[in-house]
């Protein structure tokens, strides 16, 4: 691997070896400035010591990389009455700097260890930075452009059009092109048309970074090159504000595919049957804990199938916590039709039952759930930085919405349902077996809620009162967007999630979270039936 | 006509028991020497006095939703704001005995850097203006956010689920240091009540003598609010609420009255509960605590009053006897008793009560229209 990669970059690195060697060249002809160099790490003084890294790289002698090592691990001794350097390789091993043979000295516990302090460490890693401009690695040159870039010493700008003469990657090129703009544009001694190419090259570059270095250099110069930074500062900033708001849209899409997710099964029992369910949160949690059990077991008995854990967790999700809410519905909640105030107490002392049911056969521990490889790790996307587990939660819950619109719009069992909730008695009349629907649709939104939680486990803690934190929240989403409305639900959910993120760089994140709890009450104010209300008479029964 | 009565036969039995106790249980803890068959413990003490503020928070619900058919999930909050009031008059009179002894800051603030009182913590060294303060600040949450509801015509889930959405968001408002009232800890450490020490025994036979005093008081005033013609109206606003509407009443009004007096009845419990238990924290706000006494008046009865008060006092005396004996138990019990009360006992335990009483009396008496329908 190493080889084959070194091989497609060799001519690039031949070219900077030439270069290199051109100024090689007549650093040799000062080889006593190189001594001069050298002599300055022994005077155990910070600024000699700072100096000398700078004139090193400067000369580009072979000898730097190994000294600039030695140095920063401490290696590097001198001996105070020669003014000789040594690098020693950690054990007793010792060679001349100068020479590179190995030295024999007397007495090597003598000999002192050239310190740093923050300034040389500084110095020392601009000029490792700039000695890893030739390194193999494009991903490695880039990061060494970076350095440059973030330092900005002058001194390296002869590596770096050496660097840049040599470079044949783009992106590198690019990256190094950076660095060297970000160099020549605080130099006020530089040619003017240079530096207003350099203020287009950091324009281009836009980021934090640039804005940062623009704005130093508004403060810092006059004439053209001034108005030139101003207006890319300008440009730069109201672009990284509009992916600044794309990203938190993003932020916002995905906090409200959560709430969606932990609302929509409510939205059934709560919006669709009018129980008024306190163990929804429950029955996430149960989803949670399947999915832990699924993992244990797919990790003990095949575990090569470990990528598709989740796939196979959501529908025993669905199944566990649906066959759950089926037999909660036959045993408490068919005594409370009508009674949807009491549904809450009954359920509340349900919630109240299964949390330490649960925490005594788990453990009051959170439990690792694991994440498959493709929701691991994060891409960029334009400007916007993008989680894949956040991106395939927000897939899951908008997959989640359309089947249940499509369950309940589209099949006999979806029609079924909503003739039960519209008039019961009539539904009866006609046939329709009501007792037993009541508990499918509540067994429905217990299992969404489990598959909610297959979901969830990927992003909060997998414990006995994982479903306590999104009750509430659930319950806001379902009224905010209107009781028997899926599409409420959904407008409600993601406009919750999207203000949210919107509020809490302003204000913070409990007062944003306050601030949307009293506009939802402000709302309900002014439309008792939430966004999407249900229109008729039946809604006054 | 024994229940427009303002005491009838149950009432009276319960203010006795309560005017006895107030008088007993001082003379038990402080007259009797400690080894005695007869002595009440001062931790008992301590502990009776929190069961009847938590008794009076339930029948503050109870005026509001076995009356009034309003289902507030948000009570624990007015509870919790009286206590707050009291507890930063408590916390004035700390003085100079602080860690810091600061004498005017409280030990948070000077730990927050606070240069100067913050003007919401004005005149709370003077005892009247907090007790003002304990009847004010919850009356005014109440009716500010009950004139905003009701005349909106929020009603059933939606006005259970906003109220909820208040005390979700005060708790959440209390948590953060910046609101000045202690943050994440709330008030604790107080010393001396009206000058006296409120960790001595005395003051503390006082403060259980105070609590059974004002619970007989919410009680006669919630009483004679549903026995009059007022209470008629409103019990007609439970059982119809646009029938009543349609009569001419101005339903909303009438709403606003019950869950103001009841948000002030428990603020005044909030108030007494705090120097007996020594500190008041944002945990109080919880919306759990909240639903929990809603369960306390469901299973007592709802729609009775003493029903109410007994089923807070009989939990909460569940709870700390299961919490001693098996700790681990007590959640599955509690769990269990709200669903068999509310499937089974849907008038709770004086309603199983009553109903074996009728049956001794008439076997075959009629059920009732408004027993049928709640």
């Amino acid at each position: 691997m190493m080889v084959q990669c070194k091989r497609r970059v060799t001519r690039p690195i031949a070219t900077v070896f030439f270069a290199l060697c051109a100024m090689m060249f007549a650093s040799l002809a000062m080889a006593d400035a190189l001594d001069d160099t050298l002599a300055k790490f022994t005077t155990d003084k910070f600024p000699d010591t700072q100096a000398a890294i700078g004139e090193l790289i400067a000369s580009g002698a072979p000898i730097a990389p190994k000294l600039f090592d030695a140095l920063a691990e401490g290696r590097l001794l001198f001996d105070s009455d020669e003014n000789k350097l040594y690098v020693s390789d950690g054990a007793d091993n010792l060679v001349d700097a100068r020479t590179g043979e190995k030295a024999n000295v007397d007495s090597p516990d003598d000999l002192k260890k050239v310190r740093v302090n923050n300034a040389v460490r500084a110095a020392l890693e601009t000029a490792r930075g700039s000695m890893s401009l030739m390194v193999p690695d494009p991903k490695a040159r880039i990061d060494a452009a970076e350095t440059i870039f973030k330092s900005r010493d002058p001194a390296s700008l002869p590596q770096l059009d050496a660097a840049i003469a040599a470079e044949k990657t783009a992106r590198v090129k690019q990256a190094l092109a950076e660095a060297r703009a970000a160099i020549i544009v605080m130099q006020s001694d530089a040619p003017e048309a240079d530096r207003l190419a350099a203020v287009n090259t950091l324009n281009a570059r836009g980021d934090q970074d640039s804005v940062g270095l623009l704005n130093e250099l508004v403060a810092a110069s006059q004439g053209r090159v001034k108005t030139a930074a101003a207006n890319a500062t300008a440009a730069i900033q109201s672009k990284l504000a509009l992916w600044n708001n794309l990203q938190n849209v993003f932020y916002g899409l995905s906090l409200g595919s959560v709430l969606l997710l932990a609302a929509i099964g409510l939205a059934i029992t709560f919006g669709v049957m009018g129980v008024i369910n306190m163990a929804h949160g429950e029955m996430v949690m149960l989803g949670a804990y399947t999915t832990f059990v699924t993992q244990e077991a797919i990790k003990a008995y095949k575990p090569e199938l470990f990528n598709y854990s989740l796939f196979i967790a959501i529908p025993l999700a669905f199944l566990v916590t649906g066959f759950i809410g089926v037999v909660i519905e036959r045993s408490i909640i068919r005594f409370l039709y009508g009674r949807p105030l009491e549904t809450l107490l009954a359920t509340f002392g349900l919630s109240l039952i299964l949390q330490p049911a649960v925490r005594s056969v788990f453990g009051a521990n959170n439990r690792e759930v694991g994440a498959p490889a493709f929701m691991a790790g994060s891409f960029d996307f334009g400007g916007l930085a993008i989680t894949s587990g956040r991106m395939w939660i927000i897939v899951f819950a908008m997959a989640v919405f359309v089947a249940l619109q499509l369950v309940l719009r589209a099949t006999s069992f979806g029609l079924r349902i909503r003739a039960v909730t519209q008039n019961r008695r009539m539904a009866s009349a006609m046939g329709i077996d009501t007792n037993r629907i009541d508990a499918l649709a509540f067994g429905l939104g217990s299992g969404i809620a489990g598959m909610a939680g297959v979901a969830l486990s990927q992003i909060d803690n997998v414990s006995p009162n994982l479903g306590q934190s999104y009750i509430i929240d659930s319950f806001l989403v379902v009224v905010f967007g209107g009781v028997g409305n899926l599409w409420g639900t959904l407008v409600a959910a993601l406009t919750l999630g999207i203000a949210n993120k919107f509020l809490e760089p302003l204000i913070g994140a409990v007062l944003g979270k306050i601030a949307l709890l009293i506009f939802i009450i402000l709302f309900i104010q002014k439309r008792p039936r939430g966004l999407f209300a249900l229109k008729g008479r039946a809604v006054e029964a | 006509m024994n229940a427009n009565r303002l005491l009838d036969t149950r009432g009276l039995v319960f203010v006795a028991i309560l005017v006895a106790a107030a008088i007993i249980v001082p003379v038990l803890a402080l007259a009797t020497p400690t080894g005695s068959a007869l002595h009440v413990p001062p931790y008992l003490v301590a502990l009776m006095g929190k069961y009847l503020c938590f008794a009076m928070l339930a029948l503050a619900l109870d005026l509001v939703w076995g009356y009034c058919g309003i289902l507030s999930l948000g009570h624990g909050a007015f509870f919790a704001l009286g206590g707050y009031a009291m507890g930063m008059y408590l916390m004035r009179q700390i003085g100079p005995r602080g860690v810091y002894a600061n004498p005017l800051l409280p030990d948070f603030m000077v730990f927050l850097n606070y240069k100067a009182l913050p003007v919401a913590w004005w005149g709370f060294n003077w005892f009247p203006y907090a007790a003002v303060m304990v009847l004010l600040v919850p009356g005014v949450l109440a009716f500010a956010f009950g004139w905003l509801a009701f005349r909106s015509r929020v009603t059933g889930v939606y006005l259970s689920i906003i109220t909820q959405a208040m005390t979700y968001a005060l708790q959440l408002a209390f948590f953060r240091n910046d609101m000045g009232l202690g943050g994440n800890n709330g008030l604790t450490d107080f010393k001396d009540i009206l000058g006296f020490n409120v960790q001595s025994d005395a003051t503390r036979a006082t403060l259980f003598s105070l609590s059974a005093l004002a619970l007989v008081g919410a009680y006669l005033i919630a009483r004679a609010m549903v026995v009059s013609k007022f209470g008629k109206v409103v019990i007609a606003i439970r059982d119809a609420e646009s029938r009543t509407r349609f009569l001419g009443y101005r339903v909303e009004s009438y709403k606003l009255v019950v869950f103001t007096v009841s948000a002030m009845m428990a603020g005044v419990a909030g108030a007494l509960y705090v120097p007996q238990v020594g500190i008041i924290n944002p945990g109080e706000f919880a919306p759990a605590n909240s639903i929990e006494a809603v369960i306390w008046v469901s299973v007592g009865g709802r729609g009775t009053l003493v029903g109410a008060a007994l089923g807070a006092i009989l939990v909460n005396f569940a709870k700390t006897w299961f919490t001693g004996v098996l700790p681990s138990f007590w959640l599955f019990a509690l769990g269990l008793l709200f669903i068999l009360v509310t499937v089974f006992m849907p008038k709770g335990l004086l309603g199983l009560f009553s109903r074996f009483q009728r049956r001794q009396a008439a076997p075959d008496a009629p059920v009732s229209v408004t027993e049928a329908q709640s």
